[in-house]
């Protein structure tokens, strides 16, 4: 039986937050192409994306909560459900499933005791299979909250999971888990991109431009 | 190796090749040559820049090669106009893109720069796919570094041009690759492809305004052409396929990766020469020529062909977003075709029938086949529901579809019916897979 989840009752987002969000509104000529930025920042302030959260995104771009669930319902990335601390995402795409990315799948799998679409019961692992995620030369790979690892191996994969299980990373960073678990690459990546990602959502801030837009020129 | 490989002029990968850590970095970029295009670029006109990219004859590395500097003369009049940069590879098998943009962001935002100039826009956006958070970690950096000197935002180096660049990030749906899918994603919609006509972004782009879609590597060649001029630049390879490509190679090889090629090397040598060959000198069964959208070439037909723009169409397929995936003699066809389906079945839009529902029987009718539960019958029925997807089976393809995803998902159909059928029956006969 499907379990009816009661509506999210979530406060505002925090001054800092809407404070970010008036930047990225800014940053667009229109304020509806911020919806999916704003998306990304409803689901870092709440871990995923509530009810309330499409809520506080539709009301800034003049939206209904509505249209914003429409547009969220469209990306894969933006999970309704509440993922574990740690997402870890399987490439079985073509290139990585001719070199093992079945058997990487299914070693996650029994490593978590999770299937893949699902969660563990405290809330620690999501498993997902996912289509291309252009790491094909590093086939084949993962990502654990979007940062990504390539050259996994089965006994790897397994050991990836139980490092999360017992070391519990507060952030999780890409370079860091490549050179704990991951193999050959599709190209070298140079220095060392020392980013990490804290939650299930891609570790990216859009407010690093300097917004000096010339509205002159926007319409 | 041979020398044609070794000696192959360096346009887009030179500098992460030399400078390995910090090929990303403003003080890099600007000690290697970078921000000398620009100014330059600043000092002509915008017919001139567009004039000479024109001349380059440089073909679109996105997936369907369109002359660029035709693309910029096509803009229409209107005001505003912007730019949007498609950094939404998402094409299995590619991944060229996201080592141009985290090895050097500066060289793709430098052509950014230029290709604005060249339309007279003063706002453009970079859409990159949200799977790639170091590429758009990599270029907001970049972005920021710009914009500290001078190179971006209002009367740039003096001259009086003003432009922003914004950094979008997509969130999961390949889909968002196709030019006006990106644009309905970036006004904040579901990236659901717009009908052409009418609706071609040169005239009704972003915000129904003229705008010009370029890839990222289509892009990161700009700066060379402005300094080396077009004229150079189409010096470099065969007709109709000038400049430089970065191939991504994958699958059955000793030695994946991107490759920077001149074009009109033979498949023969890319597969055995720049990629190894293939791990414990098995043989090669097929290979998939340009990303998953493409028709499969096969052995015994097309390892000779020279790899153009040109020769791989005459041959039935595409060099599309430059992503070659070689399958060995172990590879059982039908699981490859199935997931390749798969991947057209999971990332359909869902707008167009023959493509929404198409896709998706077209996988589980494989998926049969694959499993054992197949009929001869079912052969017909995959080439019958590609024909609804893509009439005729033509190349190029006819469309029923609103885009070109759903006879996308013909090609690996056609692939396996035409050079694989006897693996197909053996399936069907034997009742599962004959190479397991």
């Amino acid at each position: 039986m499907v379990e009816i989840r009661p509506p999210s009752v979530g406060n505002e987002w925090s001054e800092e937050t809407q404070r970010r969000a008036s930047k990225i509104i800014d940053s667009y000529p229109e304020p509806r192409s911020a919806v999916m930025p704003l998306l990304y920042l409803a689901m870092a302030e709440e871990g995923y994306l509530t009810d309330n959260g499409m809520r506080e995104v539709a009301k800034r771009v003049g939206l209904t909560p509505a249209q914003v669930s429409a547009v969220a319902s469209f990306y894969t990335m933006y999970k309704r459900e509440h993922p574990g601390n740690y997402l870890i995402s399987c490439c079985t795409s073509i290139s990585c499933m001719l070199l093992g990315s079945d058997e990487v799948l299914k070693a996650i799998e029994d490593e978590t005791e999770v299937m893949a679409e699902q969660s563990n019961a405290e809330g620690l692992v999501t498993v997902e299979h996912v289509e291309c995620i252009g790491a094909c030369g590093g086939a084949p790979a993962v990502t654990v909250n979007y940062e990504l690892i390539e050259g996994m191996t089965v006994e790897k994969a397994r050991e990836l999971v139980r490092w999360l299980h017992n070391a519990r990373p507060e952030t999780v960073g890409g370079a860091e888990c490549q050179e704990l678990f991951g193999g050959r690459r599709s190209f070298e990546w140079g220095s060392f991109d020392r980013s990490s990602a804290v939650g299930p959502y891609p570790a990216f801030e859009p407010l690093g431009t300097v917004s000096v837009r010339s509205q002159s020129h926007d319409g | 190796m041979t020398d044609k490989t070794v000696s192959a002029p360096s346009i887009i990968t030179d500098r992460m090749d030399r400078f390995p850590a910090d090929s990303h970095t403003l003080d890099r970029y600007l000690a290697t040559g970078g921000y000398r295009s620009l100014p330059k670029a600043l000092g002509m006109s915008a017919k001139e820049v567009t004039g000479e990219v024109r001349s380059a004859d440089l073909r679109g590395r996105g997936g369907a090669g369109f002359p660029c500097g035709v693309k910029w003369g096509f803009l229409a009049p209107g005001k505003p106009a912007y730019l949007v940069v498609n950094g939404d590879e998402s094409e299995p098998g590619t991944f060229k893109d996201r080592q141009l943009m985290e090895r050097d962001p500066h060289q793709m935002l430098e052509g950014t720069i230029i290709a604005s100039y060249a339309s007279d826009v003063h706002h453009a956006f970079i859409y990159i796919r949200g799977e790639y958070p170091r590429s758009a970690r990599r270029i907001q950096a970049a972005v920021d570094e710009a914009y500290s000197a001078g190179y971006l935002g209002t009367d740039i180096l003096g001259t009086g041009y003003d432009l922003d660049v914004t950094v979008h990030l997509g969130a999961g749906a390949y889909i968002c690759g196709e030019e006006t899918a990106l644009l309905n994603s970036l006004e904040g919609r579901r990236g659901e492809p717009r009908l052409k006509p009418p609706y071609y972004p040169a005239a009704k782009g972003l915000y129904m305004k003229p705008t010009i879609v370029n890839n990222v590597e289509t892009l990161s060649n700009i700066p060379w052409i402005i300094e080396n001029g077009g004229e150079a630049f189409s010096s470099i390879g065969p007709d109709g396929s000038r400049g430089t490509r970065l191939f991504s190679i994958s699958g059955h090889v000793r030695r994946p990766g991107n490759y920077e090629l001149v074009m009109g090397l033979s498949w023969r040598e890319l597969i055995f020469e720049v990629a190894g060959g293939i791990p414990g000198d098995r043989a090669l069964k097929c290979w998939i020529p340009g990303g998953a959208s493409a028709p499969w070439f096969v052995p015994d037909l097309h390892l000779d062909l020279p790899v153009t723009l040109d020769d791989t169409a005459k041959a039935g397929s595409m060099l599309g977003s430059g992503a070659v995936v070689i399958m060995d003699e172990t590879t059982c066809v039908l699981r490859a075709a199935e997931r390749v389906v798969r991947f057209f079945a999971h990332e359909s839009c869902g707008q167009c029938t023959p493509c929404r529902e198409g896709c998706s029987w077209m996988e589980r009718v494989l998926r049969r086949i694959r499993e054992g539960a197949g009929r001869e019958v079912d052969i017909d029925m995959l080439l019958d529901i590609s024909d609804n997807i893509s009439p005729g089976l033509a190349w190029p393809p006819r469309m029923t579809t609103i885009c070109p995803l759903g006879p996308s998902a013909v090609s690996p159909i056609l692939a396996i019916t035409t050079y694989f059928k006897d693996e197909i029956m053996e399936h069907i006969h034997g009742r599962g897979c004959p190479l397991v």
